[in-house]
């Protein structure tokens, strides 16, 4: 049996990474766009992850960077949910189309 | 322990006021008449902290470190928070929720100052977001506003999006050398073209933080969607602390490759300036319009940036120093007759002079100041950027950014022109300043003639260098 090595990781990351990318720019609920947000956020944490068990087995910084972004990814999470309940009270909607309030 | 006291005293003073604000939020209450000036001596107070005591030192490993200059720079943020509490005041009081506000301004200038002294990407990206974060919740502060909302929601997004894209550069940094310590990455050259990729990345967050131009996108609208408090500290203070620490990551951490990153410096800053200062033209609403003009103030900081460590270091510290004055001038005088009237156009200020000289005044000044003309510290300020600029001896490139130069004094001064010549059947009425804004704008007009003319104060920063 084969067992996965760091480029496979690093494939299905950046793989996330990219639909992450893709997610933000092509879809217009704006709860969809926070969690093409968090894919970006979790296939860093792969990334991270992967690099200090194949690559950096001795220095931990990358598990202790993980943890911290998962905490701050939440916190971040929290105040773009309020604010998007706030936008849904002031707009009657969360699609990113009805915020065009101002322009150019 | 008396080191911890010592060398964080200005981050300390900060927590100290947040959780003051929280015990008198949870307790009985205080009325917002007798709040604010105790708020106000307090952020004094932490300004004047930075001026004593100053010693070089680290603390947690070398996760934060600071000496006299990064003590300056957070002494410069202070003072512009205290500035904004100032020219606000009429605003602040008869808000429900100051003492929340004060939190988060405070909260986010708690993170700008941890920024500035970061010595490590776990620290630099903690930072970020506590500077980042509360800004947001900043910017939705006016409830039932559409567009408050709706430049908050702009803002917590695509500060998420780039924050997003600065972790993985800096996973891609810390995967190829192994370290995420400045200290330890300042002995790496940028060599491999994974390296080149993880440094773009990594560029790329400081696009969107300081609005350099492709990922100037948010600032507009989030500068007119936001109460004015915090769009003038969204321009001033956090653009500051962001352009302090991209210099020391430039040339402290990466400045072994400044071949890497020079020419993407020069063709961002000269984009900056020219879109900038094309969109500033066409602008109506006064936000909007210095929205623009602040991008295309940032991209005259980068001509600074590019020239080299110490003339980068000196020009752009005194140049935000006389920004902040500037810059808050015009956004208390904005602040105070949109308070006052609910108009802020620029057709609104045409004949402001007949009714409201001290305004008109203080105006004048503060747009002087921002375009560059010589007896105010504006002038200073832009020639410290362009001779700073200049000593990597690219001169094309400092003719575009004086050629830049010409074109903004043209939308600074068509404000001025309104409110001086332009005839006006409906002018706004004589306004009643409140003392304490009328405090601030002198303080400002005082500090635009002055820091100019005192040529003790650019010594002083070259000498903390």
């Amino acid at each position: 049996m084969m067992t996965p090595g760091l480029e496979h990781i690093l494939f299905i990351s950046f793989a996330l990474f990219f639909i992450g990318i893709y997610g933000f720019f092509t879809r217009r609920n704006l709860i969809t766009m926070l969690m093409s947000i968090e894919l970006i956020l979790n296939s860093v944490n792969l990334n991270f992850i992967a690099f200090n068990k194949y690559v950096w087995p001795d220095k931990m910084d990358g598990l202790f960077f993980t943890l911290f972004v998962i905490a701050i990814a939440a916190a971040e999470a929290a105040v773009a949910i309020a604010i998007i309940i706030n936008l849904y009270r002031t707009h009657r909607s969360i699609d990113v189309e009805n915020t065009e309030d101002m322009k150019f | 322990m008396s080191d911890l006291l010592i060398i964080m005293k200005q981050e300390l003073m900060v927590i100290v006021i947040i959780f003051f604000l929280l015990f008198v939020k949870l307790g009985k209450g205080m009325k917002n008449e007798t709040l604010l000036p105790l708020i106000q001596i307090l952020l004094l107070l932490q300004f004047i902290a930075g001026f004593f005591f100053n010693q070089t030192g680290q603390l947690f490993g070398d996760m934060f470190y600071t000496n006299g200059l990064i003590a300056f720079e957070k002494a410069i943020l202070s003072f512009g928070v205290y500035l904004i509490s100032l020219l606000s005041s009429d605003w602040l009081k008869q808000s429900k929720h100051m003492p929340e506000y004060f939190m988060l301004m405070l909260a986010a200038l708690l993170g700008m100052d941890l920024l500035i002294s970061s010595g490590n990407l776990l620290m630099f990206y903690l930072a970020l977001e506590l500077a980042t974060i509360p800004i947001a919740a900043m910017a939705n502060f006016d409830l039932e506003k559409k567009q408050s909302s709706e430049g908050a929601m702009k803002f917590i997004l695509s500060a998420a999006f780039s924050s997003g894209i600065l972790l993985f550069g800096i996973s891609l940094i810390y995967g190829i050398t192994g370290t995420i310590s400045f200290a330890a990455l300042s002995h790496q050259a940028v060599n491999s073209t994974l390296l080149i990729l993880a440094f773009v990345f990594f560029f790329t967050a400081f696009g969107f933080k300081m609005s350099i131009v492709p990922f100037h996108l948010w600032t507009a609208d989030v500068y007119q969607g936001s109460p004015i408090a915090t769009t003038s500290f969204l321009s001033v203070i956090s653009k500051g602390s962001v352009a302090f620490i991209f210099i020391t990551i430039l040339y402290k951490v990466f400045g072994q490759s400044e071949t890497v990153w020079y020419w993407m410096l020069v063709v961002l800053s000269v984009a900056t300036m020219l879109i900038g200062n094309l969109f500033a033209l066409r602008q109506q609403n006064i936000k909007r319009f210095l929205a623009f003009s602040s991008i295309a103030q940032v991209g005259f900081i980068l001509v600074a940036i590019s020239g080299g460590y110490v003339v980068a270091t000196s020009a752009v510290v005194y140049f935000i120093l006389i920004y902040i004055f500037s810059n808050l001038a015009v956004f208390g005088v904005a602040e105070v007759i949109t308070n006052a009237t609910g108009r802020e156009t620029i057709n609104d200020y045409k004949g402001l002079y007949r009714t409201n000289p001290f305004l008109s005044w203080i105006m004048a000044l503060a747009m002087f100041s921002l375009a560059g003309i010589p007896p105010t510290a504006g002038f200073f300020g832009k020639l410290m950027l362009l001779t700073a600029g200049s000593n990597s001896g690219n001169f094309w490139f400092i003719l575009i950014a004086g050629l830049n130069m010409v074109i903004s004094l043209y939308y600074y001064l068509i404000v001025v022109r309104a409110i001086f010549m332009d005839k006006n059947e409906n002018p706004i009425a004589p306004i009643k300043i409140s003392v304490m804004a009328k405090y601030g704008m002198i303080l400002c007009a005082a500090g635009i003639i002055l820091v100019g003319l005192i040529g003790k104060i650019y010594e002083y920063i070259q000498s903390l260098i």
